[in-house]
């Protein structure tokens, strides 16, 4: 059985470089969308996959540091509401911590729906919620661009986590030796 | 890509003289005072007050060149979409209506519109060179020393040291791949349809995760080697002694910060300033 909010060594170091990935994902490998200030990132899908190896912690602190790190460096500024609703997303994904067993080297059908259905409730309440309540509430953001927005980055960063992050796993899955996979003879 | 984001460089002025505490705490005073108010006035003095540590804190143009630039092209988008969704907002946040033209249809132009509109963009505008002074005057390793100092826990403190530390090691080795995969006949420049060129740029992240998850593995344990996280509490290498300048810098933080909440609360009676009433 796995704790899920045991913060060891490794889930600090693993914290740490994941956010340096994240933040140059970020910044760096994304598709503009034709709605401004959205665009499709490929980031959220390293996030997913992270936060699926290392639980919510992990998940949560890599994109929040990750995400204000990247808006310090290009806007001076890390731009808080949205900051604050990575933090959460990347924080539920964790919970396909448990629910997995990646670790085990397998990755299946029912894992992979499984994964799926955590990471897209987690992005509908990070950006479709938590996202547009912040704006409105810290920046007094009118009320319908927000929540276009948030539908819209809900969407696209859905996908990047369903797309980008299933098939991380399933690499990774491939990487890990089976229980079971050998015999005595 | 450029190699070079930014870059803390080290002169002798009264911000670079305060420790990396003061800082963020006065960063994180002001940043909460912006975000709180929506008095024009109050706003537009933070702004003329950052742009002064600015000037006084020796940071030239060309360091902050791009960011400048990448900002006013949000603040512009930010205003032109935020019309085109809501052009009656400001009339609904001050309750009046003061109509100067008439565009088309739902468009027109109002007083409190404008109001509204310039507000937020002195608003967003007076956060920038906050960011900015923060950013290039800290040296990267008191960063955590000074995280910790505020209440964060040191482990999570270690993680964004352990970011700023690897981010450009992730970054060349992101380069060396990319250059590596074009060597082979990779195609990421713009002559691919946009399907093909974001299937090829997976080929880049793959081998980088993988390779970054082995050096988790690597530092950590050399992290466990030495002790790491066996103590509530660490203590720090970069960690400095408070002096006076610190003491006057969070005094004065402090007294913005509180002057900005009694603007709102007996000037005000709101988070708005309402000229129209």
């Amino acid at each position: 059985m796995k704790d899920m909010f045991k913060v060891s060594t490794r889930t600090i170091v693993a914290t740490g470089l994941g956010a340096a990935i994240f933040m140059l994902l970020f910044m760096y490998v994304k598709v503009p969308s034709p709605v401004p200030e959205t665009s499709f990132q490929t980031a959220y899908g390293l996030g997913a996959f992270f936060a699926t190896l290392f639980g919510p912690i992990a998940g949560a602190l890599i994109a929040f540091i990750g995400h204000a790190l990247s808006d310090a460096v290009q806007y001076g500024s890390p731009w808080w509401s949205w900051v604050i609703a990575s933090g959460v997303a990347g924080f539920i994904y964790g919970f396909a911590y448990k629910s997995t067993s990646v670790e085990e080297g397998t990755f299946e059908t029912k894992d992979i729906i499984r994964f799926n259905v955590i990471q897209i409730v987690g992005n509908l309440i990070a950006w479709v919620i938590v996202a547009p309540v912040l704006d409105i509430l810290i920046y007094a953001e009118p009320v319908s661009l927000v929540f276009t927005q948030g539908i819209i980055a809900a969407i696209m960063n859905s996908i990047s986590a369903g797309v980008i992050g299933t098939l991380l796993l399933i690499a990774y899955a491939k990487t890990r030796t089976k229980e079971g996979s050998l015999t005595k003879n | 890509m450029k190699m070079k984001l930014f870059s803390y460089n080290l002169v002798d002025t009264y911000v670079h003289r305060l420790s990396g505490l003061t800082k963020l705490i006065c960063f994180l005073l002001l940043t909460f005072a912006v975000m709180f108010s929506y008095d024009i006035r109050v706003l537009i003095f933070v702004l003329a007050f950052s742009l002064w540590i600015l000037r006084i804190s020796l940071i030239k143009y060309k360091q902050i060149r791009l960011m400048v630039i990448y900002v006013a092209v949000f603040l512009i988008t930010n205003a032109i979409i935020a019309y085109l969704f809501a052009p009656e907002y400001g009339v609904d946040l001050y309750g009046t209506r003061h109509e100067l033209a008439h565009i088309l249809g739902r468009y027109s132009i109002t007083q409190e519109q404008m109001f509204y509109q310039m507000t937020k963009l002195i608003k967003y505008a007076s956060v920038i060179p906050l960011g900015i002074i923060f950013l290039l005057t800290t040296n990267p390793s008191e960063f955590a020393s000074s995280l910790n100092g505020v209440g964060v826990h040191y482990k999570a403190a270690f993680a964004v040291e352990l970011t700023l530390r690897y981010f450009p090691d992730v970054q060349r080795e992101y380069h060396d791949i990319s250059q590596a995969q074009q060597a082979r006949g990779l195609e990421l420049s713009s002559k691919t349809k946009l399907g093909t060129r974001f299937k090829n740029s997976l080929q880049i992240i793959i081998p980088l995760i993988f390779s970054t998850l082995d050096r988790i593995e690597l530092i950590s344990n050399a992290m466990d080697l030495r002790g790491f996280g066996k103590q509530k509490k660490r203590t720090w290498y970069n960690q400095r002694r408070l002096t006076k300048e610190d003491v006057l810098a969070i005094v004065v933080s402090v007294a913005i910060f509180l002057f900005t909440i009694a603007v709102s609360v007996f000037v005000n009676h709101s988070r708005f300033y309402n000229p129209f009433i």
